[in-house]
């Protein structure tokens, strides 16, 4: 009944499947619409969109697929005036008044009318009898009464609302288009769990439970403290020009996955690592941190995942004084070396297509000195890189 | 059977519809939105609208899907059977029936309320498909099969925090609560606070409206805490009248404390009256 409209809606992308459908037949069956076009909308916007983030491509496809509907609509209403009626400002207008909106003429000069005064009226108006405005009666807008009156923008007709609803379009903010799903990212990110038992003792150690019966000849129960993910985790963020869409991204992709860490850091450095990198971006220049300190306070067991594009000149990484931003006295390289020889597990991950990374030297030389442990920001990337920290060394 | 809103809940349309069809489909319906916009009442609402009784499942970050249809307390048992207690020899004293056992006993069709679904693992949607979807489960300690006598109706909510497996999503209904609109505030505001002055809610929904409009808010303030704003309106004998003075020399509203729950969104709209009332007296 509906294939052409489910086959729009796949069409525009939006995750739709056969249960789906036949559960919107179901409910069409079932007779939960009462043969209202709003109803219809209703019901087949909560079967077929799961996510509000499509809401507004639904409207889209809906008031394409069914356009027709508003001229139906309007069908109806020119059958009957009476209701027509009955939806005015309760206005009472005399027999002679009538009679006059009656003798303006035809529609065609009413439409050539309306034209003039357009182009004539520059305020809003109400009342009176000329203007265009609500209630009035005058032949033009909202809520008067002319049998010959033509609508403009009525805001309570409960016709014209069904069409309406879907034009409105209210849940435009809300669809944004995500190139790597939270979730997806999440799953790999699970990747780098790593259990240990911390904490308090409160689950049935079984195989000690045996051994101490075994020894002590009588029901020993022992309990041992849960597994707990262990992982810790330093993020460092390229921030400042070409970068900040994508950090935002991943910023945000990784404080979703913050519950599968047990520590997590972000710092933020621009270009490349130097000496200094600091917490709040906003701050940057008043509260940074000493790249020592760091180095120094987390042990060697973190895990450091570094975000950038690595595009720069080569400058900044090879030589002492190259930072764009201020004078520094050791090349931005042997920060990165410092770094991979603390730690074991160290990537970088680059928002960048991997098939353009061989244009770029910085990208390349920054590659070299993490032993090709760069990864492109990608489903497949992701997973690469987590296997490659989860390696015990 | 069907759900027009109550006296003490404001449904709209869409809401209306997509309730209907959960309940008559037999299918979950769920229920997203701005936090405060009335997901977790809707179900005591749905509850009390159609007299069914209600079971809620909090979830928290620990929850696993197998708590909600039963425990089996093997340690107690183990335990038991040390001290040779009589009750050691039926397994069935040491099985707790979990929220979803408990609703498909029901002999009424009660509403299971699944509360912020997104809170618990990532598996946990999943791990809970075919009970949703057959509504029944099977007892391994016991060997019985439990099998809703009434199907339950089902509303899950969620804040979003984590994405929800697809798998899961074409099972259900979806509705997504939108911000009111002006017209639909008010009604909410008539319904919960019948006596209060008309011109008092026009002014305060428009400071209402106006601070949601602040670009760069942490938390917006939502339905809940415009009705808690009011209350203190109410209570303090605040006037429309120093509501509107707020434009002229004290800009920020009074009690604003119910707005604006964050001491950064506080800072920044201070920062913003202040640069307003600076821009007002030189011109």
């Amino acid at each position: 009944m509906f294939i052409n409209f489910f086959q729009e809606l796949k069409q525009a992308n939006i995750p739709v499947t056969l249960r789906e459908y036949l559960t919107l037949i179901e409910a069409l069956n079932a007779d939960i619409p009462q043969r209202k076009v709003e109803d219809f909308y209703y019901l087949s916007r909560s079967t077929l969109v799961k996510d509000e983030k499509n809401l507004d491509k639904f409207d889209r496809v809906f008031g394409n697929v069914f356009k027709g509907l508003e001229n139906i609509e309007e069908i109806e209403t020119a059958e009957i005036p009476e209701e027509w009626l009955q939806l005015l400002n309760e206005k009472y207008l005399t027999e002679e008044e009538k009679k006059q909106i009656e003798a303006m003429g035809g529609w065609e000069k009413l439409m050539e009318e309306l034209k003039k005064r357009l182009e004539e009226q520059e305020k809003r108006h109400e009342g009176g009898s000329k203007w265009i405005g609500t209630a009035g009666t005058s032949p033009y807008g909202a809520e008067g009464y002319n049998p010959e009156g033509v609508r403009i923008g009525q805001k309570n007709n409960k016709n014209f609302k069904a069409v309406k609803v879907w034009d409105k379009r209210e849940f435009k903010n809300l669809d944004d288009d995500i190139e790597i799903g939270i979730r997806n990212i999440k799953l790999a990110l699970r990747r780098l769990r790593k259990f240990a038992r911390e904490g308090a003792a409160d689950t049935l150690d079984l195989p000690g439970t045996i051994k101490n019966t075994a020894d002590k000849g009588y029901l020993d129960i022992s309990l041992v403290p849960e597994r707990r993910n262990k992982v810790k985790v330093l993020l460092f963020f390229d921030i400042g020009g070409s970068m900040d869409p994508h950090v935002k991204l991943c910023e945000e992709l990784f404080s979703a996955a913050r519950t599968e860490f047990k520590n997590m850091e972000n710092f933020y450095f621009h270009n490349c690592l130097y000496e200094y990198v600091w917490k709040d971006n906003r701050r940057r220049h008043a509260e940074r941190l000493n790249t020592w300190d760091i180095l120094h306070k987390y042990s060697s067991d973190y895990k450091i995942i570094f975000v950038g594009d690595a595009s720069m000149s080569p400058y900044e990484i090879t030589y002492s004084g190259g930072s764009v931003e201020h004078w520094n006295e050791e090349p931005g390289g042997l920060w990165l070396e410092r770094i991979s020889d603390i730690y074991s597990n160290v990537i970088w991950l680059n928002p960048v297509e991997e098939k353009h990374w061989e244009f770029t030297p910085s990208t390349q030389i920054i590659n070299q000195i993490l032993s090709g442990r760069m990864f492109p920001l990608t489903l497949d990337g992701i997973d690469n890189a987590m296997r490659e920290l989860s390696m015990k060394k | 059977m069907k759900f027009e809103g109550t006296k003490d809940y404001i449904a709209t349309e869409d809401l209306r519809i997509a309730v209907n069809a959960s309940i008559s489909l037999e299918r979950p319906l769920l229920v997203k939105g701005e936090p405060g916009t009335g997901k977790t009442v809707l179900a005591e609402e749905i509850a009390r609208a159609l007299d069914m009784p209600i079971l809620t499942w909090h979830i928290k970050s620990t929850t696993k899907a197998q708590q909600g249809l039963y425990e089996y307390d093997a340690i107690t048992r183990l335990r038991d059977s040390q001290l040779g207690d009589e009750k050691v020899k039926d397994v069935k004293n040491y099985i707790k029936k979990g929220k979803l056992w408990e609703a498909f006993e029901s002999e009424k069709r009660p509403i299971l309320l699944i509360d912020e679904i997104d809170k618990a693992d990532i598996e946990f949607p999943n791990d809970l498909l075919q009970e949703l979807d057959r509504m029944e489960f099977y007892v391994y300690e016991t060997g019985e099969t439990i099998a809703a006598e009434k199907r339950p109706v089902v509303i899950i909510t969620s804040n979003n925090e984590k994405e929800l497996p697809d798998a899961f999503l074409r099972r259900c209904f979806f509705h997504y609560i939108s911000f009111p609109d002006n017209d639909t505030m008010q009604k909410i505001v008539d319904v919960h606070y019948p006596d209060i002055k008309s011109k008092l809610v026009s002014e305060s929904l428009k400071v209402f409206y106006e601070l949601r409009e602040i670009p760069g808010l942490k938390k917006k303030p939502s339905t809940s805490e415009l009705l808690d704003w009011l209350k203190l309106l109410m209570n303090e004998d605040i006037t429309p009248e120093m509501l509107r003075e707020k434009n002229s020399n004290n800009i920020i509203p009074p009690l604003h404390g119910a707005l604006l729950k964050n001491e950064q969104d506080v800072h920044l709209f201070e920062r913003l009256a202040f640069l307003a009332r600076r821009e007002d007296n030189q011109n």
